[in-house]
């Protein structure tokens, strides 16, 4: 007996000795974006053979980001670069977000307004740029006898969407997309489209964020909403079921001339569409002087270093974020594989041609439309409004669910949060 | 024997209890103690009392409340239906007639799929015909509600029609026998003799039934994934979409939770002890 309780003695206590990690640092970043997962972690690999650190990439499934940060931060094994979308974000995530004011990574930063502050300690720093617009098939647009110089705002796009609906069956093309409303595409029209009327009541009010939104642009909310469902490749009563996928594959099939989404479609796009075929249109929802709206261009990505992490790890971890944006592999990668626009001095050009659109569009004057669906009181409140914009699309509910859910659900959601 | 067995226990209760402590007990605990906590990640809570269980019953964004109410009907229908399909299907496969054994194991397969490759293809089957009449499964609660409804017929009834098959097969024939002699009718024999007579295997499954049903989650995740409006949510779903899908809303997540592991337990303790009453010796 004693005997065996020696030899279960010296199992546990080698157990114990192995838990014991090493003492230098090593990063472990939970990455947001799954459509360039394989590049992140082909970085990670080249990094580990520059400098001997070792670096763990971890991809959270789409939609999930959340779920796995709460779960993964509380393990002893956290995540020690992390990121949070923005203001409502850093709320949650402030506690485990280091100071980054002093170090080297911020200060190769070209535009301080990429910088989330809480005061003054600067918690996150946005890594990338992206735009999101009407993703439009020129080829097609010229079938159906229009330019993209015909599109000048809500009127003209109308005109043109509902023509081609008109002409469906003779044209053998939609002029939208379908609008689906499954998680892996609500986002789109929930969170993105809803920026439109947020950013136009900012603007006319003069904030940059709020607690009690008003729901004056709701009108043309609803006008762009019509638009999207009534002329698309299936019916609105189908929609709740239509996902992310389904959208992507009717644009990549040349069913639809628009399709509202992103630069981070590139990839998926290029690969069907050439790029002459190709440009970003803005989105229109009818409001006076639209004409000069730009893209709307922003970023939710904000790279936060877990300071609940070890003070190794923390250093380890700013360093790869220095070498990240100023070493030739990590902007290169950056630029040339994920194809990311990134705001710090030693960006490369990226090869991604939306880019270039976005960048012609400022060029020619457009006022870019900022990205406010950062001030978002919650998920809940983006759901409330999906729901309401679903039932209304099916028919189930009426318009003004969506303008309850909006404006009522703002304030609800704010009063929850505080 | 008995001496060895009182040296040598710790190695066999032991492993058991570690695992038990390590998977059950102490996550369980601790999952009570955060139902009391204001928390983002599990191991940095703060105690905020009796806040998170108001929270669940009186704030209207909750959904608690419809949950459980819909979970209720839900389980009741279902362990209904499963148990009704579950015996008939039982009642006609121990006739002995051919293909028999190919008939059981039909229905019994469903049963060796999981839940979440389940739910994805009746996902497809029932969305693909929904289309047809331009519905979704999203469309309304009630979609939801009779899709999943099949999901698990089509799962359970199969593996309770086993149970049953067990139960019908240990009647002794003496006492059909004699029924028949006696001149009782098909459907005497098997309301006063066949029914009385599986009584335990009847147990067993509307257990089975009561706390799958309510339970219900991974089939309730793939079925209905779509995240909007008309979306079926049972007590589980609702419950991990609260823990994880709402900041600020952990804590009552987690007391939704413990109030369904009362709820649960409760209704079991009852169902036992009323089923348990009816059973005949033999």
């Amino acid at each position: 007996m004693k005997k065996f309780t020696s030899l279960i003695l010296a199992l546990v206590l080698s157990l114990a000795s192995v838990a014991c990690a090493e003492e230098t640092g090593s990063i472990y970043y939970l990455n947001f974006k799954p459509e360039v997962a394989e590049a992140w972690e082909a970085l990670a690999a080249a990094y580990t053979a520059e400098t001997g650190v070792p670096m763990t990439v971890i991809t959270a499934a789409s939609g999930t980001y959340e779920d796995t940060l709460k779960s993964e931060i509380a393990k002893t094994e956290a995540p020690t670069l992390f990121q949070v979308n923005g203001p409502i974000g850093l709320k949650t995530w402030k506690d485990y977000c280091y100071d980054m004011s002093g170090s080297a990574f911020y200060d190769e930063l070209t535009n301080d307004a990429f910088a989330l502050k809480n005061g003054d300690a600067v918690l996150g720093i946005a890594y990338l740029t992206e735009t999101y617009g009407l993703i439009t098939n020129t080829a097609l647009l010229e079938k159906a006898g229009y330019s993209v110089a015909d599109i000048t705002n809500f009127e003209t796009l109308k005109a043109v969407a509902e023509d081609i609906t008109a002409r469906k069956d003779e044209l053998g093309f939609s002029a939208f997309t379908s609008a689906g409303m499954d998680s892996s595409s609500d986002w789109r029209f929930k969170t993105h489209l809803a920026n439109m009327p947020i950013y136009y009541e900012y603007l006319a009010d003069g904030i940059t964020s709020t607690d009690a939104i008003k729901g004056t642009y709701l009108d043309n909310y609803k006008a762009i909403w019509d638009l999207y469902i009534n002329n698309a490749t299936c019916e609105p009563t189908t929609l709740a079921a239509k996902t992310g996928s389904d959208a992507e594959a009717e644009f990549q099939l040349e069913e639809a001339v628009f399709f509202q989404n992103g630069d981070w479609e590139y990839g998926a796009i290029s690969e069907y569409i050439p790029d002459e075929n190709l440009t970003m249109l803005p989105i229109y929802i009818g409001v006076e002087g639209e004409e000069n709206q730009g893209l709307c261009t922003g970023t939710e990505n904000f790279l936060c270093v877990n300071s609940q992490a070890s003070e190794a790890d923390i250093q380890a971890t700013l360093d790869f974020l220095y070498w990240l944006v100023t070493s030739e592999t990590g902007t290169t990668t950056l630029a040339d594989t994920m194809g990311f626009d990134i705001p710090f001095k030693a960006a490369k050009e990226s090869t991604n041609y939306f880019k270039k659109v976005a960048a012609e569009s400022v060029a020619a004057g457009k006022t870019p439309v900022t990205w406010n669906f950062t001030t978002m009181p919650s998920e809940t409140w983006k759901n409330g409004v999906g729901a309401a914009l679903t039932d209304y699309a099916q028919g189930t509910g009426e318009w003004d669910a969506v303008v309850t859910a909006f404006v009522d659900g703002w304030a609800a959601e704010i009063a929850a949060a505080n | 024997m008995e001496k060895s067995m009182r040296k040598y226990w710790p190695i066999f209760v032991l492993p058991t209890m570690l695992a038990f402590l390590i998977g059950f007990l102490i996550p369980f605990i601790m999952g009570i103690y955060l139902s009391f906590c204001n928390f983002t990640t599990v191991t940095d809570a703060q105690f905020v009392g009796l806040a998170n269980y108001i929270r669940i019953f009186t704030d209207p964004s909750s959904n608690f409340l419809h949950s459980l109410w819909l979970t209720s009907l839900f389980t009741v229908v279902n362990v209904v239906l499963i148990n009704v399909f579950g015996f008939v299907l039982a009642l006609l496969l121990v006739r002995g007639f051919r293909g028999t054994n190919l008939f059981r194991t039909v229905f019994f397969m469903p049963n060796l799929i999981g839940g979440i490759v389940l739910g994805w293809i009746w996902n497809l089957l029932l969305t693909g015909i929904l289309d047809k009449f331009g519905r979704t499964l999203v469309y309304s609660e009630a979609y939801g509600f009779w899709g999943l409804t099949v999901l698990m017929l089509w799962q359970q009834a199969g593996y309770m029609m086993i149970i049953y098959i067990a139960g019908l097969q240990s009647i002794p024939d003496d006492l059909i026998e004699a029924a028949s002699i006696d001149g009782a009718t098909p459907l005497q024999t098997l309301f006063k003799i066949k029914i009385p007579m599986v009584m335990p295997s009847i147990t067993i499954c509307t257990f089975l039934t009561l706390t799958n049903s309510f339970k219900l989650f991974d089939q309730n995740l793939a079925l209905l994934s779509a995240e909007s409006s008309g979306k079926l949510k049972l007590l589980a779903l609702d419950i991990y979409e609260t823990f994880y899908g709402r900041n600020g809303w952990e804590g009552a997540g987690q007391a939704k939770a413990v109030v369904f592991t009362i709820i649960v337990a409760l209704i079991a303790m009852v169902q036992m002890r009323l089923t348990n009453r009816k059973e005949v010796q033999q």
